[in-house]
């Protein structure tokens, strides 16, 4: 960790008290560019994705614009959500290789250390915390365990299973004997061969993903606002800032 | 023993004309897929090869694979390929009756141990030692294992034999199970389809002497060129679900245009079968064409899919008939809920906790 040196700022609002502030303040480097630049990409991809798959489902009422052969409305919706498809998987894929080659934040996401007695009381003191139990959450430089474990649950299971879920679909549109059909074909296999059923579970899953924004949201401007640590600007930034330097 | 008569021979036999015949073949290779150098291929076959003995049997079954079968619409040529198929042992169609019938059987198996096809239409049900199908006085399942002991291959004709359709419907009181989890040790093509279309059923058949070999089958046990598409990706209506244009309700106007059945709970788009080329009764019709969503007949499990008429179709698994969206909504209404009445209470902790740090604060 590095401290932000005590020195006089510049302006005429700091006033002693906020220099002392100041003092207590302290900032990482959390999370890098590639992190930093997924995460909204992502954020972006599935935002279009649950929209255009809802459509997909169920389609917006029949218009009549001209001829069928002269509209194309829902091939557009279709389109749009095989494009942001294709931007979710390369973009999981990136994210996986920058776990590798990034910082050990960078591989929070992808694994659970669920044999450590330590990581465990610190789920459940996170739960006693969100459960209004402690009166004072602990600070952390990555995600915090039950984040992790939401992350770990939501995203690199719920986007893994979307991603495979979603391109053996679209195998069926290439047909028989496609590049999608060879690799994600098996998948249809893994619900009994009608892919009836995939497609339900796909559209299960989306909702999967739809609960984690609205928990995701809310609780990243909850911790930015309750926390001792900065949340929401660190995903634009990569900056952890903590808002003391009390220890633990 | 005689030689074996060739396909053509019976053909010839029957009255049918070397140019009936021709057409035959030609129109076999298109519906298989293949270029005109194929027909010759076709021809010199069916004149050469003797003709595979078939042997068919019936589990639990409602004929209609049967009834499809005899309507095979390439011109004449249909009575020939069923009575070359009757001629072996297919207790519904054949004239023998009672022990002998069951006497041809054992004749058949006998004559051509190792060669002849087993066609299968429909499934044995496994509950009560198979008491629930009885042909000849034992049970279903057992003239099965017999028959297929000894067969080249097995072809699972129909839904029933493929996948177990309406006798395997949850909850499957006699536990009818398809062909393939019964026999394990033979190579099975599945041909699905409630009932499968009759050119299909005769394409697979006229392949597999052609080239003395199974047909390319998909990840499933399908002949590929019959089932390698949805019904789906050459439907006529496609342009109509690529614009947004779908019939609404059963009535309305654009029911009357032939606009896409998508919202009507049509199957086409998980449904591999070639209803939407071949289709049905001499290239007449097929469902959708006649103003009705496929139903998805030749896919695995297609009475457990939920509606017929739903795109979205109920869960069962929940306890509750509900569809995806109305449970993906609800718990999402959950969450949504949780987080309001948790930020509430947050805020109100947020702002007690102020009012009580409040002296403290001022000695900073």
């Amino acid at each position: 960790m590095t401290d932000i040196s005590p020195q006089p700022l510049a302006g005429t609002d700091a006033n002693p008290g906020d220099l002392t502030h100041v003092a207590r303040q302290t900032s990482v480097y959390v999370y890098e560019a590639p992190v930093r630049l997924w995460h909204w990409i992502n954020a972006a991809a599935i935002t279009i994705l649950c929209l255009t798959g809802y459509f997909i489902g169920s389609p917006p009422p029949t218009m009549i614009i001209s001829e069928a052969a002269h509209q194309f409305v829902f091939g557009y919706i279709r389109f749009v959500h095989f494009a942001a498809g294709w931007v979710l998987a390369i973009g999981f894929l990136g994210r996986i290789y920058w776990a590798i080659f990034g910082n050990h934040h960078a591989r929070q996401m992808f694994y659970l250390p669920i044999y450590s007695g330590t990581w465990w009381r610190e789920v459940f003191f996170e739960v006693r915390w969100y459960l209004f139990l402690e009166k004072q959450p602990k600070k952390y430089v990555g995600h915090n365990p039950l984040a992790q474990l939401a992350m770990f649950c939501f995203i690199t299971l719920g986007v893994s299973f979307m991603i495979l879920t979603g391109f053996a679909l679209y195998a069926e549109g290439l047909g028989h004997g496609s590049w999608a059909d060879a690799m994600f074909g098996w998948v249809v296999m893994l619900v009994g061969g009608n892919s009836m059923l995939l497609h339900t579970y796909h559209h299960l899953g989306m909702w999967w993903i739809t609960i984690f924004m609205i928990i995701h949201i809310y609780v990243a401007i909850r911790e930015d606002i309750m926390s001792r640590q900065s949340i929401v600007s660190t995903m634009i930034s990569g900056m952890r800032t903590f808002k003391d330097d009390d220890p633990d | 023993m005689a030689a074996i008569e060739t396909f053509y021979d019976v053909m010839r036999r029957q009255g049918i004309t070397r140019r009936s015949f021709m057409k035959y073949c030609s129109l076999t290779a298109s519906a298989l897929g293949l270029g005109p150098a194929f027909v010759p291929k076709i021809a010199h076959a069916m004149e050469t090869k003797p003709r595979t003995p078939v042997i068919w049997v019936h589990g639990l079954e409602c004929t209609c694979c049967s009834e499809s079968f005899i309507r095979s619409a390439h011109p004449l040529a249909k009575d020939v390929v069923l009575s070359m198929i009757s001629l072996d042992y297919d207790d519904t169609l054949m004239a023998a009756a009672g022990h002998q019938a069951e006497a041809a059987l054992e004749d058949t198996i006998e004559k051509y141990k190792g060669n002849y096809i087993l066609a299968v239409e429909g499934n044995p049900p496994l509950n009560e030692d198979g008491m629930y199908c009885i042909i000849g006085g034992k049970p279903f399942v057992e003239q099965l294992r017999h028959a297929a002991e000894h067969a080249k291959a097995i072809i699972s004709w129909g839904a029933c034999a493929s996948y177990g359709c309406v006798q395997a419907a949850k909850p499957n009181p006699t536990r009818a199970t398809p062909v393939h989890k019964v026999i394990i040790d033979k190579p099975i093509i599945k041909v699905p389809g409630c009932p499968p279309i009759a050119e299909v059923m005769t394409g697979v058949i006229t392949y597999m002497l052609t080239f003395d070999r199974l047909p390319e089958l998909d990840r499933q046990g399908r002949p590929a060129m019959f089932y390698g598409q949805r019904i789906h990706d050459k439907c006529y209506r496609r342009p109509h679900f690529d614009a947004g244009q779908f019939v609404e309700a059963w009535d309305d106007d654009n029911a009357r245009k032939g606009y896409c059945l998508y919202k009507m709970g049509c199957k086409g788009p998980t449904t591999y079968n070639a209803c939407s080329t071949v289709r049905w009764n001499e290239g007449v019709s097929f469902p959708i064409q006649s103003g009705h969503g496929c139903i998805g007949c030749s896919e695995d499990g297609f009475w457990d899919q939920g509606s017929f008429y739903n795109r979205v179709t109920d869960l069962t698994q929940f306890g509750v008939e509900k569809n995806a969206d109305q449970v993906g909504m609800a718990a999402a209404g959950v969450v949504g809920a949780g987080v309001a009445v948790h930020a509430a209470v947050s805020a109100l902790k947020a702002a007690q906790k102020k009012s009580q740090s409040q002296p403290s604060k001022e000695e900073v």
